[in-house]
């Protein structure tokens, strides 16, 4: 188990829309891989570059935008 | 919930209409309010009780499929949250004995002299909304119903899915506890059936046949499900869409036959069905559904007594075409489904649209007695007290716990630094768990809030709140999605899935112990409104807006006011529509508070709810006004199909459209009616040229068929259909029309009717499924069911930034919720262009988004989200870039003391944060979502635990 590829995904998600998506994800009982944790953003226009680079330096093994 | 919390709603439960006296304006209305026998304000809705209550009771609530006892609460989210007594079952008030629950209870809530109390109420309305009654008896019991466990209800089937249901959400024979392998739902029971007198489509029992299935389905996707149907009845907006899904990706089976009867049969049930061929078949099946009609509530007739208005042959509340909510008592208005069966959207509308009709009715006596709720001063929490945070785990009932170890998320946070209080609930958002919030929150003097439940789209209105109520600002809390983007996606994964919930809630706790305090704003509103669209739809709503007494300008592109009426004639029932015309367009020129501008554009939108500027173009000249809400009512038209039923149309006149007969038919001309005639529906639509149903033709095809009959019995009139959606009280319609006569013969999809062209007349060839032959008649007219296609709605779309369906018609922000209301605040849609509907469904929702679209202008104010930016002035240099890129002009550079500073319009402030993030000194903080939170977020991310 522990050589499996797990990697830990970074998502800042739009509150508008991505982050509705997840919502609606949800409702439908869409079944997808648990190795995401999000932040919520009111738009991904909020994103500074930093927090990209900050979430990188922290380990995660990609980073997702959704907006 | 909602309702239980405004201060100015009072909710008299328990209670039985008595009398009514007075006039529409001053009314005085007797109420009984029967004993509970436990004081709702000493009530905590612990449960204590209920455990210790010795004598059992059949749960009513659980459709009898449970026991309960005969002091409880019917589920946890009830408003009140009081728990009841039943009297007939109490064995202190039908014995004198017992008495056990007085000392058990520890607020001392339960009180046995509690007597009936009696009161009058003056009011100036009343809207009659007491719901559905079920079908008679015998609708059931000829399909063994009651003779075999297994024969359930849908609404029984609907408490057996429900995880506070009575196998908490497992589906399990009643018999032996077994999951069935296979289930039938069984349609139209109680309903399009004489033999109950319910003559009547109940209109919603084939969605929420779908529905129940597709969960079903998802608990055991093992499970085989077959729905036996006379038509699909899925003729609402997306509604074909979700058939579609059941049936593809679901593996649902839909089998067109009539069911003869359900016999016991061994360790199963035996259905025996004959299809429209005219063979019988049978097949066993563990348990059987029978899809229940809406009856008529029990009570129909005293209440119809009691407020002195008439009902209708079916026992519901009787109403019009053109005043579909005004029952025949002036004053007294009707919503739901006791004006006739209809599903949870419609009944949202309704209930908004007879409010906004009784707000026009009181408007004199507007802000009397209104009770403005209080709020605990707030708490002051400042920059270097100590974080103490609360932590709440949500169980969700089974959504969370089912999935998700709610327990090991709970204590995972209970040991995170500056946690001072961490608790689990069963469901967070009812209203004793709102109290304990409360509580905990003064108890732990909680500074932050952290709840690990659903999603804050739907739920952080709520728990903000409880939160102002416990004295906190709103801001100081944070919601972890835990179940939407948890339990629920990653249902067969709960390692995995306890591992996310974890990892989230450490985020959460990482932003909420950086969260301040943010100020609560308000900006005030421009009490006019501008309607677009001077069809029934935008005239009904500014009629409507201008009753309530505010200034309505109707911008409407053509040179008369009235839309698609102008081509309308009749209705199925029989009214004039050039009457209703008249009627509304000569309110509409009396009113002095409607301004109509014709041939006109609406060519640019600024602003935001409760301050927009708009242009309105006529012809070269421009006009400039100042609104504080937007009701669309763009409309739509006929559709002109390319593709009839998958070929190219041939060009003949005997070839019409419904619309096109109907002119015809309305003429004065002796031959007017077609001595033969073939109607075919789905003509261009339901995934012909349109995706959709557009759910007024079967109507329209029932009308003009009976109109061809009144005019010339003779004439011989085939419909060609693919599902007769005649809904609701339109069955009375269809069924007349094959008394009279009309002919009604369904084809597939897969097996299309074909027109050709031949002399001067058109031949239509069509398979005859009793028959089983191929026919071919040359008729004098064939008359094509066309769809309602939206106006275009692309424009609009993006001048306003409202987003537009796979079918280009305007979404709404919430389909059940928020029927009427756009995602963007102040923009409000009905008629056409939100989807295709009758006329009475068109008046309704256009007073639902007229009463809804009052509310920021009755209120002279809107309160703005907390989560704006905010500028450091001494930190700005003034560089403008944050200007420049503002998408909602919200951020502005002003000269403060001959410095050039950006300052924030917080009622545009949308709180995307591109200034901030774009910000080169970082002047710019987002509220809510700080450079300080977002990079603690990121970095608890990267604190992974080590198991």
């Amino acid at each position: 188990m522990s050589e499996e590829f797990n990697p830990k995904v970074l998502g800042f998600l739009c509150n508008w829309c991505c982050y509705a998506a997840a919502d609606s994800a949800g409702v439908s009982r869409y079944q997808y891989p648990p190795n995401l944790r999000t932040i919520r953003v009111m738009c991904t226009g909020r994103l500074d570059p930093a927090f990209v680079l900050k979430g990188f330096a922290e380990g995660a093994a990609g980073i997702f935008t959704g907006g | 919930m909602e309702a239980g919390r405004s201060p100015n709603i009072e909710i008299l439960s328990n209670a039985d209409f008595l009398g009514l006296d007075g006039k529409a304006g001053d009314f005085t209305a007797k109420v009984r309010l029967r004993p509970r026998y436990i004081d709702a304000d000493k009530c905590t809705a612990c449960g204590l009780c209920t455990k210790y209550c010795p004598r059992h009771l059949v749960d009513e609530y659980n459709e009898g499929l449970a026991l309960t006892r005969p002091i409880h609460i019917d589920y946890p989210q009830a408003v009140p949250a009081t728990y009841f007594i039943d009297p007939d079952a109490c064995m202190h008030l039908q014995h004198g004995t017992c008495k056990i629950c007085v000392p058990v209870c520890r607020s001392k809530a339960i009180d046995f002299d509690q007597k009936a109390e009696t009161r009058q109420i003056n009011v100036g309305a009343v809207i009659m909304s007491p719901g559905f009654g079920r079908v008679p008896e015998e609708a059931l019991t000829k399909y063994s119903y009651g003779d075999h466990p297994d024969v359930v209800t849908s609404l029984e089937f609907e408490r057996l899915l429900n995880p506070s249901g009575p196998f908490m959400g497992e589906v399990r024979c009643i018999s032996d506890k077994r999951h069935p392998k296979n289930i039938a739902f069984i349609q139209c029971v109680g309903s399009r059936d004489l033999g109950c007198n319910n003559g009547y489509c109940s209109s919603v029992c084939c969605m929420y046949a779908i529905k129940e299935a597709m969960v079903a389905k998802e608990h055991d996707p093992d499970c085989e499900i077959t729905v036996y149907y006379m038509d699909m009845r899925t003729q609402g907006k997306d509604f074909d869409a979700a058939r579609t899904r059941a049936e593809e990706q679901f593996g649902i089976k839909f089998v067109r036959a009539k069911v003869a009867d359900v016999m016991p049969w061994e360790r199963q049930l035996k259905l025996t069905y004959a299809t429209m061929d005219g063979k019988h078949h049978f097949e066993g099946y563990d348990m059987v559904v029978l899809s229940v009609g809406l009856d008529s509530p029990a009570d129909a007739k005293n209440l119809a007594k009691t407020g002195a208005f008439d009902l209708n042959h079916y026992d519901f509340c009787k109403t019009s075409t053109f005043a579909p909510l005004a029952s025949s008592h002036d004053g007294v208005l009707v919503a739901g489904a006791f004006q006739g069966p209809k599903d949870i959207p419609e009944s949202v509308t309704q209930s908004s649209a007879a409010a906004g009709l009784v707000s026009g009715l009181i408007k004199k006596q507007r802000g009397k007695g209104v009770v403005t709720k209080t709020y605990p001063d707030e708490q002051a929490v400042a920059e270097d007290d100590e974080v103490r945070i609360g932590v709440f785990v949500c169980h969700c009932g089974i959504n969370i716990a089912g999935v998700v170890d709610v327990a090991k998320v709970a204590n995972y946070a209970g040991e995170m630094e500056d946690v001072t209080y961490y608790a689990e609930s069963l469901y967070s958002c009812s209203q004793d768990a709102q109290e304990v919030l409360k509580q905990r929150i003064k108890e732990h003097r909680l500074n932050r809030v952290v709840i690990a439940a659903c999603s804050p789209r739907t739920h952080e209105p709520l728990f903000q709140e409880t939160l102002k109520d416990a004295g906190l600002n709103r801001s100081l809390f944070e919601m972890v999605n835990i179940r939407d983007h948890c339990s629920w996606v990653h249902a067969n994964e709960p390692a995995a899935a306890t591992d996310k919930s974890m990892d989230l809630v450490r985020m959460g706790v990482a932003k909420a112990r950086n969260i301040k305090p943010l100020p609560e704003q308000t900006v005030p509103v421009t009490t006019k409104a501008l309607v677009l669209g001077g069809g029934i739809a935008g005239m009904t709503a500014a009629l409507n807006m201008a009753d309530q007494g505010f200034q309505t300008y109707i911008v409407e592109k053509n040179g008369q006011l009235g839309g698609q009426l102008l081509k309308q004639h009749y209705t199925l029932q029989g009214d004039k529509v050039a009457d209703l015309v008249k009627d509304v367009t000569g309110k509409i020129k009396k009113n002095k508070l409607i301004e109509v501008f014709t041939d006109a554009d609406l060519s640019a939108v600024n602003g935001f709810v409760g301050n927009f500027t708009s242009t309105i173009t006529v012809g070269k000249k421009e006009t400039s006004v100042d609104h504080g809400i937007i009701v669309v009512a763009t409309g739509g038209k006929y559709h002109q199909p390319e593709t009839v039923l998958g070929a190219k149309l041939p060009d003949s006149k005997a070839i019409v459209t419904q619309n096109e007969l109907e002119k015809q038919l309305a003429g004065k001309g002796k031959t007017r009616a077609p001595k033969s005639a073939v109607m075919i529906q789905c003509a261009g639509s339901r995934g012909d040229d349109l995706a959709y149903c557009s759910k007024t033709c079967c109507n329209d095809a029932v009308k003009n068929a009976l109109k061809i009959k009144e005019i010339n019995s003779a004439s011989q009139v085939v419909v060609l259909y693919r599902e007769m959606r005649t809904y609701g009280y339109a069955e009375d319609a269809y069924r007349e029309a094959r008394e009279k006569g009309v002919i009604f013969i369904p084809y597939a999809k897969d097996q299309m009717p074909k027109i050709d062209k031949k002399g001067a007349k058109a031949e239509v060839s069509f398979h005859d499924p009793i028959l089983l032959e191929d026919v071919t008649i040359a008729p004098d007219q064939v008359i094509l069911s066309v769809g309602i296609v939206p106006e275009d709605t692309e424009d609009i779309s993006k001048l306003l930034k409202i987003p537009i369906n796979a079918d280009r018609f305007f979404l709404e922000a919430h389909v059940k919720l928020r029927p009427v209301e756009m995602p963007v605040a102040g923009v409000y849609v009905c008629g056409l262009a939100h989807a295709p509907k009758p006329l009475d469904e068109i008046i309704v929702q256009a007073q639902a988004a007229a009463a809804k679209a009052a509310i920021p202008l009755v209120k002279g104010y809107v309160s703005v989200e907390p989560t704006v930016s905010n500028v450091d002035k001494d930190a700005c240099i003034g560089c403008g870039l944050c200007e420049s890129l503002c998408p909602y002009k919200a951020i502005q550079i002003h000269k403060i003391d001959k410095k050039r500073k950006a300052e924030t319009i917080v009622a545009s402030c949308k709180g995307c944060g591109i200034c901030a993030s774009h910000c080169p000194t970082f002047a710019i903080s987002m509220g809510g979502f700080t450079d300080e939170q977002i990079t603690a977020q990121i970095k608890a991310f990267g604190e992974m635990r080590e198991e």
